[in-house]
């Protein structure tokens, strides 16, 4: 046992404070990778075979030909509803089906018909229907550029970089390195089905700011790539990660933003497998006309197929509605998970999570969940106590219950190999695990020791898995348990690059294929889990580490394995920014920073940096000390439960604006260009950001800070600082001097903000709370009040109003007259900013509300 | 709108004699001593002066007051606070959002008057339950505070007695110093003649040893020239002195013709005779053709990177590694002289072995040896006995001098050690020397920190000690234990924790922290109390 235990140790803990990059591929060390880049722009080889053209009522497909080596693709096209295009591109007749995504599109995406403008033996031009947009198809070589009366909005394989390396014997031709077989470190990738890649290039003509494609700990504004790597996308548990630069981290969503001041569009790279996008820019290091700027984006995948989603616009809340239509929207999740969660690895046993609960109580600080991190298993079993430590779990849930408090505990999916253990039993018995390359089950090393990894692309596994929530099956579980999925990149100790290796199978596909939407499976399965042991009533909780598109649905995500350091303060910022931008609302960094200890300068100004973001969590390793709030003196426990408090008022606010998510897919927390899209000074802002449309939070990230400049936005425009109500005019950059009390929040003029402000110990004690309402001339704003916890605003059980101040007046109108909802809250309070003291002030009631 | 509210309160008064119901009219949350602030036929003034409102805005459930004073029954004031009766047991203040949350806080049930929470009325039960444990505790420290009184006079007895031993020792050093010093002499006469003994032998044994070198010499450089003497033409030439590169006197890369002549004293060679004085030039550079061949011991980097590698493990999880470290860490040690080539040590050996070994004593040199010998025995032992009487002086002086807490009452667990069995560890506390872990079933000792000070409050420091500089924690900090004291008949390790990695938390039990059982009565009448 010995040497293998130091194998995993030597993987997952290293001495240095820094990734070992040793440890993660470049794009030379991946044979696909340093294949497609050595590839540079140059006449395509591709032609299209207009003869092969038919077109349908939803689509038009076309043969491509290849001349060097006369292999023919298939092209489709089709025209979407909501303004998108997709773009399909596979091998005609390959040798074996190639992967195709599934479970990620919410539904096959309607279509809309295309009518053919004109065509002749160069090429073809279709109507997209709207604003006189068109797509050309060229033939010679082949291209695709799609317009707009007479501008280009982007153009596809004008660089040339269309590439598909189709299916083959081995004997076929000429082997080059690392086709059939690749090693990395002691890896060897057995590769039975040879190359596999495709890769196509995208020019965005006049666009200076490219978005999206997370997980990457660096910029809001992508960098060009052309002096480095290719920003990678590949799920990986990235040990100790560093910051500003393009290695791939735990998730994956292939979707890319691209903005200027006239249009916003998006690319959605539908494929699954690992991933490289190269970004280059005729501007970069260069002063140009701004009509002349445009941007080149390269994406590069193992496997699969080419199936792009181009999303036209044209404001950046039709991208956000255009992709919500393809992949879901954000979950709605219930109100507590809204609110402040404590966690730490590990509350060692229910004597402590007694105590840091009853520590919240006396030191007067809101929390709604306690977390509980892997030790509180028996042996790193998952769906299990610590016979020891969690002798009496319902218990320990029942006392938080008292509290109407709530739980989560973790649940991986690496599962321990031992025959003593009733999941893995099961799943072996089933044969649910993903297989190796020889046919035996898959095992790799995890906290465990060995683990086997089920298959959670398999339906059936999912569905079983679900089962296992269920209250008679996860012994110990109550209603207020819910779930945490970490280490599903997935996590392999002793695996290439920490991860699995790409050969293992499952079923008729390699892990190479659906590496990437791994993770997104797990935590789907886990949230259909908590879904179904209600009986369907209760909306779940589920966290995961790992993501990819359409991982929105299924609950929040955190920016992982972060540490207490002033700069990943910083970094969680743009980390959320790029998550939101492509559908993922619900996230949030680990306040504190997981590795090493912060200090409590740092500590505090993070917990003030939280508690404006989506997914608000305190974690710490188990090295650390402890660091709940109340351990820094007295001044520093009143500074936190401030912080604390200060979300806790702006629940309804905060709940609101998940409702607006999951409704519309717009990010939640936001980048300020997305509301002020034609103000170019906000296009690479990424220490400040948008909640909804109307609070602007500049935390304080700098040690030692005496004061900080944000950049508020809108001409004309006004923002009351939240605290002092002072007014401040938009479009300007305004310095703010900061105490150690201070958090920059503004809010903006023509608002209403409903807060509750009697904060009380846990979100539901809040429950029947009167609102105050904070409005800012001349304002509008919406209310949105539910039960919190169920799935029965469906049903339409819930109140959702529009408040308005016009003329004096303030008064609100029903957005849902056919939902019924009663609540015992009130309006207790109504704060007028920037308005002069009124003579008389009548309440007037009509009908049931005022 | 809610009007406000007024309660009718029946107060217990004095649990253990009898119960008469007595009626205070007072706003809801309102504490019997601020009573007075609130008079229903009076405007209210905010009990920090800021403002007055009409008295139907107290407990209107709308806060008025920055002090949050004029809700004292509901949860409007973000910072107000609830005041329960709790007859029967403790009155207390809850925050006021604590009002009609849900959730039972008062055990009499006050608080959550309009929250449909299903509240029963527990202060009865917790009074008696408080009583009950006040009561034992009560009698736990009368007789803790009893056999502390002893502990302080055993203390007392301890202390006279380390004190007159003190003197004692005192004394006897003077005894063991003037010993020390006769021996001294009697040793320094004795190594004199021994000295001029032994170096009368040993010069006699160089003198001959320079002559084996000599003719050593003459015979290896015969063979040399021999050797170089490639033609055996009876001379050595340049040419021939070229084939060594090891002797360009410059050591750069070319060995010239030019160099080699100069080596050769000018000359384009040299007889047997003349190349005498060509062999003190060359002879320390000169390697045989016979050894060249043999290859130069190469150091390899494979223990620093396994030294690199194992500080990667928390060295608790891997018990093995623990000793590679050792053993790597000897390895490290630049002075350890039997890490040098093995190559070299047998040449050593060989050269000795040629020069023969020094010849023994003669009989009376060997006298005088043995006759210091035995001097310098007597001597050490002397010394030896004086610095045990030193330790114990400054053993005594540390213990006499020692902050046993203000009557010494914890001298008593000077030296002693207490041990607690867990699941799988045995702790082991050895008051103000140092507490430690210990494996159950095998594996070695954790150091969990050595004795630091006493560490509790202002008013009472003698309630916690301190352990620090224990083994250091893979990247952590060295371990450290807090031990909390409390009153208790015996002397008990009850608990331990590890709350933060690395840090330790053990509760003890003594008598000496018991206090004077009358301060403790004065608390079991005042929770009784209004």
């Amino acid at each position: 046992m010995a040497p293998v235990l130091v194998l995993w140790l030597a993987v997952c803990l290293s001495v240095t404070w820094a990734v070992d990059r040793g440890n993660f591929k470049t794009c030379d060390q991946s044979a696909f990778c340093k294949r497609q880049r050595a590839l540079k722009p140059a006449e395509s080889p591709y032609r299209a075979l207009l003869e092969t053209m038919e077109l349908t009522n939803t689509r038009l497909t076309l043969q491509l030909i290849n001349d060097n080596n006369k292999v023919r693709l298939l092209l489709e096209l089709y025209r979407l509803q909501g303004n998108m295009t997709r773009v399909k591109i596979n091998e005609l007749k390959p040798l074996k089906p190639r992967y195709e995504v599934p479970d990620v599109l919410i539904r096959e995406p309607p279509t809309e018909p295309l009518s053919l403008l004109s065509q002749d033996e160069n090429g073809v031009v279709l109507s997209l229907g709207a604003e006189s947009q068109r797509v050309i198809v060229s033939a010679r070589p082949f291209r695709l550029d799609i317009m707009e009366g007479r501008d280009v909005l982007m153009s596809l394989n004008s660089r040339g970089l269309l590439a598909f390396e189709h299916l083959r014997m081995q004997e076929e031709e000429k082997v080059e390195d690392g086709m059939w077989e690749e090693t990395f470190k002691s890896h060897s990738d057995s590769k039975p089905n040879g190359p596999s890649a495709v890769s196509l290039d995208f020019s965005l003509p006049g666009v200076e700011h490219v978005y999206g494609i997370p997980e990457h700990a660096d910029t809001l504004r992508l960098k060009t790539t052309d002096n480095g790597d290719p920003y990678r996308l590949y799920n990986l548990d990235v040990f100790q990660y560093e910051l500003y630069n393009p290695m791939a981290l735990y998730g994956a969503v292939p979707v890319m933003l691209a903005h200027n001041a006239q249009r916003t569009t998006g690319i959605f790279w539908l494929n699954a497998a690992e991933t490289w996008v190269d970004i280059s820019s005729n501007t970069a290091g260069k002063v140009l006309l701004h009509l002349l700027t445009f941007t080149d984006v390269r994406w590069i995948s193992e496997s699969g197929i080419i199936d792009v989603f181009i999303m036209l616009g044209p404001t950046p809340n039709d991208v956000f509605s255009q992709y919500a239509s393809l992949t879901g929207t954000q979950s709605f999740p219930p109100l507590a998970a809204v609110g402040y969660h404590q966690c730490r690895w590990n509350y060692n046993d229910q004597e402590d999570v007694t105590s840091v609960d009853a520590g919240f109580d006396e030191h007067d600080i809101p929390y709604d969940y306690i977390w509980l991190d892997i030790e509180h298993t028996d042996g790193k079993r998952y769906f299990t106590w610590d016979p020891h430590k969690f002798a009496t779990p319902k218990e320990m849930l029942q006392g938080l219950m008292d509290k109407k408090r709530k739980m989560v505990a973790i649940v991986d999916p690496h599962i321990k190999v031992d025959s003593n253990y009733k999941i893995h039993n099961e799943i072996r018995s089933r044969g649910f695990y993903i297989k190796n390359k020889d046919g035996g089950d898959y095992e790799g090393w995890c906290w465990p020791g060995s683990a086997g990894y089920p298959d959670f692309t398999r339906a059936d596994m999912r569905e079983w898995w679900a089962s296992m929530f269920a209250y008679d099956q996860y012994e110990g579980s109550m209603e207020n348990l819910y779930t945490w999925n970490d280490m599903n990149e997935p996590s392999v100790f002793n695996g290439p690059e920490v991860t699995m290796h790409k050969d293992a199978v499952h079923g008729a596909w390699e892990h190479r294929d659906v590496h990437n939407l791994y993770g997104f499976y797990v935590q789907m399965a886990t949230a259909e889990g908590l879904i179904q042991r209600s009986g369907g009533v209760e909306r779940p909780f589920v966290l995961t580490r790992a993501f990819f598109a359409g991982s929105q649905r299924y609950g929040a995500v955190w920016t992982g394995d972060n540490a207490a350091e002033w700069e990943h303060l910083k970094i969680s910022i743009p980390m959320c920014l790029s998550l939101g931008l492509v559908g993922i609302s619900f996230c949030g960094a680990d306040v504190g920073g997981f590795f090493k200890s912060p200090s409590t300068e740092l500590l505090v100004r993070w917990y003030q940096t939280g508690a404006y973001q989506p997914f608000f969590r305190a974690h710490a390793h188990l090295d650390t000390p402890r660091r709940e709030p109340w351990l820094f003196g007295p001044e520093n426990t009143a500074l936190i439960r401030e912080a604390v408090r200060q979300r806790y008022a702006l629940l309804p606010y905060w709940y609101q604006q998940f409702y607006h998510a999951h409704r519309t897919g717009q990010p939640i927390m936001r980048p300020l260009w997305v509301e002020y899209p034609q103000d170019p000074a906000t296009f690479a802002l990424d220490d400040e950001f948008l909640i909804g449309r109307d609070l602007l939070v500049h935390p304080v990230t700098e040690e030692g800070a005496r004061g900080v400049t944000a950049y508020l936005p809108g001409k004309g425009e006004v923002w009351f600082d939240v605290q002092t109500f002072q007014k401040h005019n938009g479009a300007q950059n305004l310095y703010i001097p900061v105490t150690m009390s201070s958090i920059p929040v503004f809010q903006r003029g023509g608002s209403i903000i409903p807060k509750k402000i009697r904060v009380r110990r846990a979100s539901s004690c809040m429950m029947h709370d009167p609102y105050t309402l904070y409005v800012a001339l001349n304002p509008q704003g919406k209310l949105y009040i539910d039960d919190g916890h169920t799935f029965n605003y469906e049903k339409k059980e819930f109140i959702h109003r529009r408040l308005s101040f016009t003329n004096n007046i303030l008064s609100s109108v029903n957005l849902a007259p056919d939902a019924q909802f009663t609540t015992q809250s009130w309006i207790e309070r109504i704060v007028i900013l920037g308005a002069s003291k009124p003579s008389t002030v009548t309440l007037k009631t009509a009908g049931e509300w005022p | 709108m809610m009007c406000c509210q007024y309660i009718l309160l029946l107060l217990l008064l004095g649990v253990s004699g009898g119960v008469s119901a007595v009626e205070v009219q007072r706003p809801r949350g309102v504490p019997l001593s601020k009573r007075q602030f609130y008079e229903e036929d009076k405007p209210f003034t905010c009990l920090d002066g800021s403002r007055n409102i009409p008295f139907d805005r107290v407990n209107d459930d709308y806060c008025d007051c920055q002090d949050g004073s004029d809700e004292p029954g509901t949860a409007a004031c973000p910072n107000g606070s609830f005041h329960c009766t709790n007859a029967g047991f403790r009155p207390g203040f809850i925050p006021s959002s604590r009002i009609n949350d849900g959730i039972c806080d008062c055990c009499d049930t006050t608080d959550e008057y309009n929250s449909g929470a299903a509240c029963q009325n527990t202060c009865r039960e917790l009074g008696r339950k408080e009583r009950e444990s006040l009561q034992k505790m009560a009698e736990i420290a009368k007789e803790g505070f009893l056999l502390k009184q002893q502990l302080i006079q055993e203390a007392k007895r301890g202390l006279e007695d380390k004190k007159a031993k003190y003197a004692d020792v005192q004394l006897s050093k003077n005894e063991f110093e003037k010993r020390v010093e006769a021996l001294r002499t009697v040793k320094e006469t004795a190594e004199q003649p021994e000295k001029e003994a032994k170096e009368r032998h040993l010069k006699a044994w160089e003198d001959q040893k320079a002559v084996i070198q000599m003719e050593k010499d003459k015979a290896r450089k015969a063979e040399v020239f021999l050797e170089l003497d490639d033609d055996a033409d009876g001379f050595v030439s340049v040419a021939e002195l070229l084939s060594h590169s090891e002797l360009d006197p410059d050591s750069d890369v070319s060995f010239t013709e030019a160099e080699a002549q100069g080596l050769l004293g000018g000359v384009d060679k040299v007889d047997a005779v003349a190349f005498e004085s060509v062999w003190i030039n060359i002879k320390e550079k000169y390697i045989s053709e016979a050894n060249a061949d043999s290859p130069a011991p190469v150091e390899t980097p494979l223990a620093e990177m396994r030294d690199n590698e194992s500080e990667q493990y928390p060295e608790e999880d891997i018990p093995d590694d623990e000793e590679d470290d050792d053993e790597e860490d000897e390895d490290d040690d630049p002075d350890d002289d039997y890490k040098s080539p093995p190559t070299m040590q047998t040449q050593e050996k060989k050269d000795d072995e040629d020069e023969g070994t020094m010849p023994p004593y003669d009989q009376e040199t060997q006298n005088l040896i043995d006759a210091a010998q035995k001097a310098r025995d007597a001597f050490d032992e002397a010394e030896r006995a004086l610095r045990e009487v030193d330790d114990q002086i400054k053993n005594l002086e540390k213990e006499i001098s020692f902050d046993f807490g203000p009557t010494a009452e914890f001298a008593y667990l000077y030296s002693q050690c207490y041990e607690l069995t867990s699941s799988e560890y045995i702790y082991r506390l050895c008051p103000f020397n140092r507490v430690s872990q210990k494996p159950k079933y095998g594996g070695s000792e954790t150091n969990l920190g050595t004795w630091g000070q006493w560490a509790g409050p202002e008013d009472n420091p003698y309630s916690i000690m301190k352990y620090e500089h224990g083994t250091g924690c893979w990247q952590g900090p060295n371990r450290s234990t807090t031990i909390k004291l409390t009153c208790g008949k015996e002397t008990v390790l009850t608990s331990t924790s590890e709350p933060s990695r690395c840090e330790y938390l053990m509760e003890f039990t003594s008598p000496a922290v018991c206090q004077e059982p009358s301060s403790l009565d004065s608390v079991l009448h005042e929770h009784e109390e209004l």
